[in-house]
């Protein structure tokens, strides 16, 4: 298959069937190979093939606000199959950018898709990335998403990784972030396991700087035999530093969830604060539902879908 | 032949008679008032009519349009017309108004939310893209439950206490929405300790300790609320039934 067949598949799986809108940069890769990339001033996107993997270097320039969204697409077509990704983000100072990862793995039946990557955002800077994946119904993907994240003074960053379609597999994700003085970082994650999945979220944050601000929020739904273990680590160092964990998950089925916050301070004029909430639906809920006429599963789905659509 | 008819209704839970060989023909397209103290067991009876899960062991039969429901599940039973309002709504986190009130509109469409949020007294533009959470007052939830019922278009509603939580004017347009579905046809079951409630409804029964100690009109039950008739305690001794 050419490259253009490629994208025209990968986008047709995200449902992004025309070009995108004019001025919008994107950039797309398939297995460990760029195939497809559009800039705009401002914004350089360096890549190297490596022997197992890709090594991409993504840099906004001092100052440049990039008004669209980028659009980052990884995926692989094929059933089987190694994404691995190494890649570097800078964000320079004043610079503001926005992405929009589109991960899809339509047809996957044994596929590893692993992404390490080292994110730096500089002072002043605005970054956010929000990662939708999209997964085939067989559930023969492992996702392996590590990243290191480094927010300078007056930073700010927002993260969002969503998978509610397709089936999860097995995902791992890691996140580390380190947080300079004034700056605000938010590292949310909405996934929807069913069958056999199995899901492990690491997320966590140094409060390091005074008057740093952080949320790490986690809304989870399992279904059947799927698994979660979140891992919820917030340290607030700075003073005045304030930080938020959030942790939900519904269970159905035989479904398992473990939430572990740990939630540490070692300012005196730091605070950080701990919600996390495990159980069924509720039956108040399904049941105001079924009342007006949805059978058990319709109600478990609309009230599902409002707890992962929820904004923390 | 009533459009709802409880049939030697009892529910017992933890040895104890929660409600007690209780018979009710419910008129076809009135309003009925479901009236008694707290704990006299009127939010039970209407879950036992809604068959909720931990109502549904009960001795006796419920009939709809002649025909037993007694086995069915709440889905079935709203799929035969039958509803009921919360007293207190439940919360949907990130579940929109629109979303909400499309899950039970019969139609789908969002003409019928719009409809059903104007006859609440909401702007649709103003409240369909707003979650039905902890953001809204009670008042407000209160009216999109209500909403949420004018779009089923259901052939039996049970309101339970439709005024508690909401403020005069609120209880008003209440008031006014209970008589439009009337005017449409539906059955209306009032559960209410209020006067005010009580002097919306056709007929009233009263309820004490689980029994049924006396249907009537609604003026005499009226009397009882303003303590010139018999009180409830002295109703809901064994010999007053024979008033019933």
């Amino acid at each position: 298959m050419n490259d253009r067949k490629l994208i025209d598949e990968l986008l047709a799986s995200i449902n992004i069937h025309k070009h995108y809108p004019e001025g919008t940069a994107h950039v797309e890769i398939h297995g460990n190979r760029v195939i497809g990339v559009c800039l705009v001033d401002g914004l350089t996107v360096d890549s190297i093939e490596m022997k197992e993997g890709i090594g991409v270097t993504l840099r906004v320039a001092k100052g440049v606000k990039i008004k669209n969204p980028v659009h980052l697409c990884f995926g692989m077509i094929p059933e089987t199959g190694v994404q691995r990704i190494e890649m570097k983000t800078v964000i320079e100072d004043d610079a503001s950018v926005g992405f929009i990862a589109h991960c899809t793995f339509p047809n996957a039946r044994k596929i590893d898709h692993i992404m390490q990557a080292d994110i730096t955002i500089g002072n002043n800077a605005w970054y956010s990335y929000m990662e939708r994946h999209i997964h085939g119904d067989f559930g023969g993907i492992r996702v392996i998403p590590k990243a290191k994240v480094t927010l300078l003074e007056h930073a700010r960053f927002v993260t969002e990784f969503e998978l509610l379609k397709g089936r999860v597999g097995e995902i791992d994700i890691d996140y580390e972030t380190v947080c300079g003085a004034h700056s605000v970082m938010e590292m949310k994650s909405r996934i929807s396991g069913r069958g056999d999945d199995r899901i492990k979220i690491r997320e966590a944050a140094v409060l390091k700087g005074e008057y740093s601000k952080g949320l790490l929020a986690s809304n989870i739904a399992l279904k059947d035999h799927a698994s979660a273990e979140i891992y919820n680590d917030l340290r607030a160092e700075g003073a005045y530093a304030h930080g938020h964990v959030d942790c939900n998950e519904i269970v159905l089925g035989n479904a398992v969830a473990k939430a572990v916050p740990i939630v540490q301070v070692s300012n005196p004029k730091a605070h950080v604060t701990h919600e996390a909430a495990i159980g069924s639906v509720d039956s108040k809920q399904l049941q105001t539902l079924m009342s007006r006429g949805l059978c058990e599963e319709e109600a478990v789905d609309l009230i599902l879908q409002g707890m992962l659509s929820q904004k923390n | 032949m009533g459009k709802l008819e409880l049939k030697n209704l009892t529910l017992k839970l933890g040895g104890k008679n929660i409600v007690e060989n209780i018979s009710i023909n419910f008129r076809e397209g009135d309003i009925h008032a479901i009236v008694g103290p707290n704990g006299a067991g009127k939010s039970t009876l209407a879950q036992i009519i809604m068959g909720l899960p931990d109502y549904r062991d009960i001795e006796g039969e419920i009939l709809f349009d002649g025909k037993p429901i007694t086995g069915l599940t709440i889905d079935k039973r709203a799929k035969l017309g039958i509803t009921l309002a919360w007293q207190e709504p439940a919360r949907f986190q990130g579940v929109s108004v629109r979303s909400f009130l499309l899950a039970a509109a019969r139609d789908k469409t969002e003409e019928t939310v719009d409809l059903a949020l104007k006859m609440v007294g909401l702007a649709p533009e103003l409240y369909k893209d707003r979650a039905v959470d902890e953001t809204l007052s009670g008042g407000e939830r209160k009216r999109i439950e209500l909403a949420s019922i004018i779009a089923m278009r259901p052939k039996l509603v049970l309101m339970d206490e439709p005024d508690s939580g909401v403020d005069i004017e609120a209880i008003n347009n209440i008031f006014s929405v209970i008589h439009k579905l009337k005017e449409e046809g539906t059955t209306v079951i009032l559960i209410t300790h209020s006067a005010e409630v009580l002097k919306e409804a056709d007929h009233a029964f009263l309820l004490c300790r689980g029994k049924l100690v006396k249907k009537g009109s609604v003026e005499e039950m009226v009397c009882i609320f303003n303590g010139t008739y018999k009180t409830c305690e002295c109703l809901a001794q064994p010999e007053a039934e024979a008033i019933l």
